[in-house]
């Protein structure tokens, strides 16, 4: 990996592009391209326009000014520190994410991406979701550029994410449940896969993660590395110093990528991402891609995937439905192995309790998402106080947090979750057990908060 | 000789274009699959795709995507294909083994190869893996004599249309249309382009054509221009209908009548 030793970090206020991935987009082992030849011509296509538009300036100002008037950037730093108490004594800054239009960190990719679209000349863009932040971002982005929209998500995420359904064909996009496989954001992607193959002529798929066949995962990286940029700005500038540890929740991984990105050189910073451990790793039951999966290949390049002794994928449990993907974006994968970031598991029901301590202690309601990160710093946070490390000369440990996304969507989901409404007639959602049990290695006093007593508890 | 070069050749030698035909392992189970694979090749099919079930398989349309499902919900897997090798050799035709490529990765590329060299199988196609990614493969086949089929497609560009069949051995599969597996009412007209296209770059490299052709007329039509008709969606429509091992006998006889046939030649 590369190292910046020449000055120290805070020096560098415009953290370079990394050397990854080469030109053929592999990142070491990792990336490439697995897809059938006849997407090829559309990919290079793809990756020429890009290649050229990244360093337009006038693609760059258009760029940046959509940011700015219609995103909301940049997004603010917030310290949550009545939260931060039951992080162990770590201080806790959240990158509000959740305050752009749409409620997430994906429209900074999908308007550098219907950008591009346009720059190529079609009229048709195509999109995969799961919890459906990147179908609501697609079609707005869409509306905003007058481009037709489909999005393709599996049939049992347009159940848990109905709000997302609704948005989307409020903003005039075509929304097709998808009823093959696990109906969920794995078989999306192959029907957009489906659709991208046989109108390639017309249609561009605007990619929602940094996974995929290249140029995919290098581009959305590119696109949402905004988001460390800004961030580690903004922490020099408050606090003076770089944070101790940057944490992010990781399905594909674009909003770890993004905030990622920025912090790579600095070889202080610790990089944590969060997977979607669902029941637990050792129940077969999660999404825990890096943690509990192996190499191997799916939807167009080398990654982690879970997959079993045929090389079929496994599908992946989360009650979070952007976590809920069984694959990983190749450059995770490749800063796994060269040890550059460390990959946890967190349960549905650490996530939860998370999730529930953010609205009550900050009045902050997140996605289930990011309340993954968050369950990830509470724990961090305990550890680096208990081993008496992370922060400098007897300050606390400075955690910065990913907070990619809103929570209207998940008010349904956690409203099960804890049994608010008529408890006489809860049904558990999808991914969540009737019988929810606690979880090993629980966070804060040691148990899990069991799902309809979690809010009172915190 | 690469065995795949040398039966289409034979075919080519008698005035007509090679049948090839696909059905995946493990429809409706295993020894039915590998029962109409029997079949496919008494009907007259030259060379028999058997297909490894995958759980992602993002280049097939519907029809083959609902025969699949149930195989890998079975946990068929490579085993399963390498008996399937054995029994379409015995029977008289051509093995050659349709895969997307995890399953090939994870069961180890070399081992893979061994194996299939092993079974009698005459090599891979290989619909998500361009000669590009194919390092570990192109090895492997060529130390264990195997052929090596990737695609080219319309869209391919006259570069990548000399580079993926310069890395091919066996023959070119031509994707006729801009799309996934199934039947079509009609056999596209990029189809002949495409084919004239790459016959120009290819040698003597056969080139069959695939994604379309469910009948005996449109097997003559494609056959008046390529060296090998590929048929899978039709084959695997009779297994989903339950006419078996017969419906799937009944098609090669009409299918391998059409390649004989040929657009345009009285029969």
């Amino acid at each position: 990996m590369t190292t910046s030793a020449v000055h120290p970090p805070e020096e560098r206020l415009e953290p370079a592009r990394p050397t990854w991935p080469d030109a053929t987009g592999h990142f070491g082992v990792f990336g490439g391209r697995f897809v059938p030849e006849a997407l090829i011509a559309a990919l290079d296509e793809l990756t020429e326009a890009y290649e050229a538009m990244r360093v337009d300036p006038a693609f760059l100002a258009e760029f940046a000014a959509l940011q700015r008037d219609y995103t909301g950037r940049p997004s603010p730093v917030t310290e949550v520190p009545r939260f931060a108490e039951h992080c162990g004594g770590a201080r806790v800054l959240l990158k509000r994410e959740d305050l752009n239009h749409t409620g997430s960190h994906k429209i900074n990719n999908v308007l550098g991406q219907a950008l591009l679209t346009k720059r190529i000349g079609k009229q048709r863009v195509i999109a995969e979701t799961g919890a459906g932040q990147h179908g609501v971002a697609t079609a707005t982005a869409a509306a905003l550029m007058g481009l037709s929209c489909t999005v393709y998500m599996g049939e049992e995420d347009t159940r848990r994410q109905a709000l997302n359904v609704a948005r989307m064909r409020l903003l005039g996009a075509e929304v097709i449940p998808v009823t093959t496989g696990s109906r969920t954001l794995k078989d999306a992607i192959n029907e957009a896969f489906r659709d991208w193959v046989t109108n390639v002529e017309t249609t561009n798929y605007v990619f929602g993660t940094v996974a995929g066949p290249h140029p995919f995962p290098a581009m959305v990286r590119d696109f949402q590395r905004v988001i460390g940029d800004e961030a580690r700005g903004q922490v020099l500038e408050r606090e003076g110093r770089l944070p101790d540890a940057v944490l992010a929740c990781v399905g594909g991984g674009s909003n770890a990528i993004g905030i990622f990105t920025a912090f790579v050189p600095d070889d202080g910073v610790r990089l944590v991402g969060l997977e979607a451990g669902g029941d637990g790793v050792g129940t077969g039951r999660h999404a825990a891609t890096i943690t509990g999966g192996a190499p191997g290949v799916l939807h167009g390049a080398r990654s982690y995937l879970l997959q079993d002794d045929n090389g079929q994928t496994i599908e992946s449990h989360s009650i979070s439905a952007g976590l809920d993907y069984p694959g990983v974006g190749p450059e995770h994968s490749y800063l796994h192995d060269i040890g550059r970031a460390e990959y946890r598991p967190v349960t549905d029901a650490e996530a939860m309790e998370a999730f529930a301590l953010l609205c009550r202690t900050e009045g902050i309601i997140p996605a289930i998402e990011s309340a993954h990160a968050l369950a990830g710093a509470m724990r961090l946070g305990q550890e680096l106080v208990a081993q008496g490390d992370g922060g400098r000369g007897g300050e606390p440990p400075l955690l910065l947090v990913n907070l990619s996304g809103r929570g209207d969507k998940d008010v349904e989901t956690a409203s099960r979750w804890f049994g608010l409404g008529d408890r006489e007639h809860v049904e558990p959602g999808a991914g969540m057990d009737t019988d929810q049990q606690p979880t090993d290695g629980a966070v804060t006093s040691g148990d899990a908060v069991r799902g309809q007593d979690a809010g009172s508890q915190a | 000789m690469s065995p795949l070069a040398h039966r289409i050749g034979a075919a080519r030698a008698e005035g007509r274009a090679a049948l090839v035909g696909y059905l995946p392992v493990g429809y409706p189970d295993v020894n039915t699959s590998i029962a109409a694979m029997t079949a496919m090749v008494e009907g007259g099919a030259d060379v028999v795709e058997i297909g490894v079930p995958y759980s992602d398989p993002g280049m097939d349309g519907p029809v083959i995507q609902q025969a699949v499902e149930p195989a890998v919900r079975a946990g068929v897997g490579l085993r399963d294909v390498l008996r399937a090798v054995e029994a379409v050799a015995a029977a008289g035709a051509v093995p050659a083994v349709m895969s997307y490529w995890n399953p090939i990765e994870r069961y180890g590329v070399e081992r893979f190869a061994a194996d299939l060299a092993a079974a009698g199988g005459a090599g891979a196609i290989t619909p998500d893996l361009i000669p590009d990614e194919a390092g570990e493969w192109l090895a492997a086949s060529e130390e264990h004599g195997l052929d090596r089929v990737f695609l080219v497609a319309p869209s391919s560009t006259d570069a990548r249309l000399a580079s993926t069949t310069a890395a091919c051995r066996g023959f070119v599969y031509a994707a006729s249309t801009m799309g996934v597996t199934g039947t079509r009412a009609t056999v596209s007209d990029a189809a002949e382009r495409l084919v004239v296209r790459t016959r120009a770059v290819a040698g003597d490299l056969p080139v069959c054509v695939g994604l379309g052709v469910s009948d005996g007329d449109q097997a003559a039509e494609v056959a008046a221009f390529a060296d090998g008709v590929i048929v899978g969606t039709a084959y695997v429509r009779r297994m989903l209908d339950g006419t078996g091992a017969d419906g799937v006998r009944a098609l090669s006889e009409e299918l391998a009548a059409g390649v004989r046939r040929r657009a345009g030649v009285p029969s």
